[in-house]
């Protein structure tokens, strides 16, 4: 048992157990316990198995940083065991091993990898012969990877909400300089949201003794107004939209001002074997012990190029490890390697660790000077070798500046400080803490209540006595940062010689790969990157962004202002997809009356947004009962506009191609909209209610778009018209057949005789008690009537149509069967038939362009031009001699065999007993008779062309 | 693309609320030349700078309005309905390197 007794700042209650299971195997743990520390603190030191050569991998950083500890958590791949909370029953299972994590059959890449497996390797070696890449890339993809994604939606059963927040000020990070900063702008009024990774705000101070501090300090902060997003990591900074992905809500957080206190982020160093389960970054160790009450090992050495392995190195005196050797890189010892020495620990100044020994574990560390690290195993060299379970390294911390460089901050390499620290914010963006280089104890504070006071200065808020505050602040920051003790640089790697020695522990990429990729040319870090994907991993460059820009320096010999660092981009923090997607929610669109479809065992299919009635099981038959007897159709999806006002026909005539203020009271006209490049947008048709009042109807789908090019002219315009789009409000149906005239005249008070209702009349009337909207249309090309009305009557109206003319025979009949009733009218279905370039000519709808007509509408220029300069394909009707069924989308072919057009719509028609068609095609084809070649998946079918209506070509049904 | 927008009627929101209409331009008052006409429908100033814009309120109250923004940092520096924001900003005209006769794009191809 590996547990300490009880800590001061622990985050555990002792006294509840909880427990979970590992790889099906029991494990308990204490409440408050992550994942990591529950399996560390039961013996586990192998948490995963590495990306590319299936190294074990243990805790390395145990702050969701490194990649070392990801598992899968009740099937969800790609968690940090490290900051995962237990929760009671949870299922988790190691990624990437087979058949164990113990026994990795695939652990055989390490031992014969390195010198066969470079980067790059991959697609030079499996690149013939070129048939087989499938069948590679299968055991490829196999072999490496990062987890299973789960493949069924049950599986994925967790899920994420949207939140919008709009604040004043976001803080990301919750140290003491994050803290700070949320206090002294809540202070001055602003409205803060402060987002931290970790399940407390507090950070550093939290495992470095100053848990009371902090624990104070939030609270403060809580009561000052400021909303805390605990384990909410801030994924990326979009134009001042910074998502915080907490669990299962993604907060899209707006704020004027940003303040990041991200801090910095503490580096390994390279050696043979660094990643070896046992060595763990100082900060890793720290928080295991002080957060959890683990120990992280019982003999200890340490390998730091800066005093904060040094002060780990006394905590775990203190907590009674066993501290064999501290290897101290610098020459000179500071304050803080004097009180190593002090209490009895062994300190070598300027010296370092070279390689780690051991299988399973670590077992020992190789120690060497400084100087002579470089020299690999040449003979005389000073090696020092030490048997210890756990090493503690500390290669300087980089800050963490990945966000503020995508709001537009600026890097540049500090030699003093040996990384690349901020050299420019962008307006509105303030750092504080250690990511600003202020991250001291006694500074961390001061350069957060400056940030906070800044970004409140910045909102308009504060007062004289703020502005000097910040003043004050400023100086004595900038008079301790001249004070300041500066670390050594760190070597790039210490001894090339044995074994891997990675830079990026995500994807397996060692030294010896950066000298590769610059010995093939790859000599700039961007390509480098890219070829052997050094900082592409889920870290995102947390661990390996500064070793591997130190290690292109030493090949190259730029230097490392020269090099410079990758581009930042989001996501900072991994997260899975599926939190990006947020819910799964398909929205769907149903008429008003679709239940009584659902009855009626309607098959329901999309159709854009809605869900619609295909057919109701049987599509040819309902669409040979419309001829025979009567159908009645749902058409409530259409677009319906309300046009009114006294300018409302001039309206119309400046946005159709036809003219519609000579259109009576009670006559309906068909319209195509063009656009003024003189292309089809939408149809439909317009009814005249009274002088003032047009009612407008669209295609279902082209709905939202006809009411925005509407609103957009008349904003333009500023005619004397209102315009209400009422597609909600109504229902429609379309009654039609040969007794839909019989059945609607027992339903209405309206005159339904031919003399007094005519095609294309209109009438107000009611029908079955309901007032409503009638219009003598023949979309399916028999005598029909669409009657419009309030959406709530839906099923009552439906109802009462299809009871009345039980007698005579109606059936409903659904989408499919229109589509075969319009196609032998050759109506067209804009959309289907028709797309962006499809002029009025092209379609065969000359008759729909009025050109002298006075006014300059919309599309008349173009029309114009069109007209005198024929399209070169246009719009015909088919029937394919042989009776086979074209694909729509088959090609239609010009007399040379080459592609000229394309079949839009294709449909087998009972009533005529052809198949029948549409199709563009070149003009010299497009007349009577014309014989064309349709090429469908390879085969080739005859088909001759019309270009009149295939059934009913004079219109006598319809006008009957 | 991530900013907020200020409908007249509505007030600030994301911009993912609104549909976007294009620079703001005029239509010819008189029949074009064919090469006037292809300008209009389908060359744009595209400015790196401020532009007045059209904009649509699509998941809110449907109105039209116009907006002065920076392309280059997405900053909106005001918004009102047609024919209240003054005049426009300065901006060059569109074009294939000549200057146009009559004032220049409009709507142009929607379709």
């Amino acid at each position: 048992m590996t547990r300490l007794p009880p800590q001061p700042g622990e985050r555990l209650d002792r006294k509840k157990t909880l427990s979970f299971t590992f790889d099906g195997k029991p494990v308990t743990a204490l409440d408050g316990d992550t994942i990591g520390s529950a399996l560390y603190a039961a013996g586990r030191r192998t948490f995963s198995r590495s990306f590319k050569y299936h190294r074990r991998r243990g805790l390395m950083c145990c702050a969701g940083q490194c990649p070392n500890c990801m598992v899968a958590v009740d099937g969800a791949p790609g968690v940090r065991a490290c900051t995962e909370p237990v929760r009671e029953g949870a299922r988790v299972e190691h990624l990437n091993a087979s058949p164990g994590l113990e026994l990795d059959a695939m652990a055989v890449t390490d031992v014969l990898g390195g010198p066969f497996t470079p980067p790059g390797f991959y697609y030079k070696t499996f690149i013939h012969p070129r048939r087989l890449w499938p069948v590679y890339e299968w055991v490829l993809r196999h072999a490496a990877g990062l987890g299973r994604l789960p493949q069924g939606q049950a599986e994925r059963s967790w899920r994420t909400e949207y939140r919008r927040r709009h604040a004043d000020v976001l803080v990301v990070g919750g140290g003491h300089a994050g803290l700070s900063a949320a206090l002294a702008a809540a202070e001055l009024g602003a409205d803060v949201v402060l987002a931290d990774e970790g399940p407390e705000a507090g950070g550093r101070l939290l495992w470095e003794g100053g848990h009371e501090q902090a624990r104070a300090l939030t609270e403060r902060v809580r009561e000052a107004g400021v909303e805390i997003i605990c384990s909410g990591a801030a994924l990326g900074h979009f134009d001042g939209l910074v998502p915080v992905w907490q669990g299962s809500t993604l907060h899209q957080v707006r704020a004027s001002q940003h303040v990041y206190a991200t801090g910095a982020i503490e580096q390994p160093l390279v050696f043979a074997g660094n990643d070896l389960p046992g060595v763990m970054l100082s900060a890793g160790a720290r928080r295991l012990a002080a957060l959890y009450g683990v120990r992280p090992g019982t003999r200890a050495v340490v390998a730091s190029t800066s005093d904060r392995g040094l002060l780990a190195a006394s905590a775990l005196a203190e907590l009674g490890v066993e501290v064999l050797a501290v290897a101290d890189l610098r020459d000179t010892p500071t304050a803080a390697a004097q009180a190593l020495s002090a209490r009895g620990v062994k300190v070598l100044q300027g010296w370092t660790v070279v390689a780690s020994r051991g299988r399973r574990a670590l077992e020992g560390v190789v120690l060497a000077p400084v100087a002579d690290a470089q020299r690999a195993s040449a003979p005389g060299s000073i090696r020092r070798e030490l048997a210890c379970d756990l090493l503690l390294v500390c290669g300087g911390e980089a800050p963490a500046t990945a966000l503020i460089a995508q709001a537009g901050g600026r890097t540049a390499y500090d030699p003093e400080l040996g990384h690349f620290a901020l050299s420019e914010l962008p307006p509105g963006v303030w750092a504080a803490g250690q990511v600003a280089g202020e991250g001291e104890e006694q500074l961390a504070a001061a350069s957060g209540e400056r940030a906070g006071l800044q970004a409140a200065h910045a909102l308009g808020l504060g007062d004289e006595r703020s502005r000097i505050r910040s003043a004050e602040l400023g100086t004595r920051l900038g008079a301790a940062l001249r004070d300041a003790e500066t670390p050594a640089p760190v070597l790039a790697a210490s001894a090339m010689g044995k074994g891997k020695a990675f830079t990026c522990f995500c994807e397996d990429v060692t030294a010896k790969d950066i000298h590769r990729g610059v010995q093939e040319g790859y000599d700039s870090i961007e390509l480098c990157k890219r070829f052997t994907t050094v900082t592409m991993g889920p870290c995102q460059g947390r661990m390996c962004q500064l070793s591997s820009v130190r290690l292109m320096s030493g090949e190259t010999g730029q230097s490392l202002e020269q090099i410079g660092t990758t581009t930042a981009r989001p996501p900072w923090s991994t997260v899975p997809l599926g939190a990006l997607a947020g819910r799964p929610i398909e929205p769907a669109k149903r008429s008003a009356i679709h239940p009584r479809h659902r009855d009626l065992g309607a098959t329901v299919k999309w159709a854009g947004d809605w869900r619609r009635a295909y057919d109701y099981g049987d599509p040819e038959g309902e669409a040979q009962n419309v001829h025979a007897a009567a159908g009645l159709i749902d058409v409530s999806t259409l677009g319906k506009l309300l046009v009114r006002g006294p300018q409302a026909g001039e309206f119309l005539d400046r946005l159709y191609p036809n003219r519609l203020s000579n259109l009576k009271p009670g006559r309906v006209r068909y319209g195509v909209l063009t656009s003024d490049a003189g292309r089809i947008m939408d149809d439909g048709t317009i009814g005249r209610i009274d002088e003032d009042t047009f009612y407008v109807t669209t295609t279902s789908s082209g709905a939202g778009a006809v009411e925005q090019w509407f609103s957009w002219w008349l904003a333009d315009w500023k005619l004397d018209v209102q315009l209400s789009d009422v597609t909600q409000a109504l229902c429609a149906v379309n009654l039609a057949g040969p007794r839909a005239r019989e059945i609607l005249a027992q339903l209405t008070d309206a005159d339904c005789s031919p003399e007094a209702f005519a095609y294309l009349d209109s009438r107000q009337a009611r029908v079955a008690g309901v007032g409503a909207l009638l219009m003598r249309i023949g979309f399916v090309g028999e005598l029909g009537y669409e009657i419009h009305f309030p959406a709530a009557y839906g099923e009552d109206v439906w109802n009462a149509i299809l009871l009345a003319g039980e007698s005579a025979g109606i059936r409903p009949f659904g989408l499919e069967p229109q589509r075969i009733l319009r196609l032998q009218k050759q109506h067209i279905i804009v959309g289907q038939d028709t797309d962006s370039e499809s002029t009025p000519f092209g379609a065969g709808m000359p008759w729909a362009v009025k050109l002298d007509k006075y006014e300059q509408f919309i599309g008349k220029w173009a029309l114009a031009h069109f007209a005198d300069a024929p399209a070169e394909t246009a719009l015909v009707g088919f029937t394919v001699d042989g009776g086979q069924l074209p694909t729509e989308g088959a090609v239609v072919l010009d007399q040379r065999g080459g592609a000229a057009g394309q079949v839009t719509s294709a449909r087998r028609s009972r009533q005529l007993g052809r198949v029948i068609g549409m199709a563009w095609v070149p003009s010299a084809l497009a007349s009577d008779g014309q014989s064309i070649t349709i090429s469908d998946n390879g085969a080739q079918l005859s088909a001759s062309v019309l270009t009149e209506p295939f059934y009913d070509p004079a219109g006598e049904l319809l006008r009957s | 693309m991530s900013f907020v927008l200020e409908c007249p009627h509505c007030g600030v929101r994301e911009v993912a609320d609104f549909a976007f209409g294009g620079e703001l331009s005029s239509r010819p008052s008189e029949a074009p030349s064919l090469r006037e006409l292809s300008r209009y429908n389908y060359f744009r100033r595209n400015v790196a700078g401020v532009q007045r814009e059209w904009w649509y309120h699509r998941s809110g109250c449907r109105t039209w309005f116009q907006a002065d923004r920076d392309t280059r940092t997405n900053t909106v520096l005001r918004v009102g309905l047609p024919g209240t924001l003054g005049d426009a900003p300065a901006m060059p005209e569109a074009g294939m390197g000549e200057q146009l006769a009559t004032p220049a794009p409009g709507k142009g191809s929607a379709a």
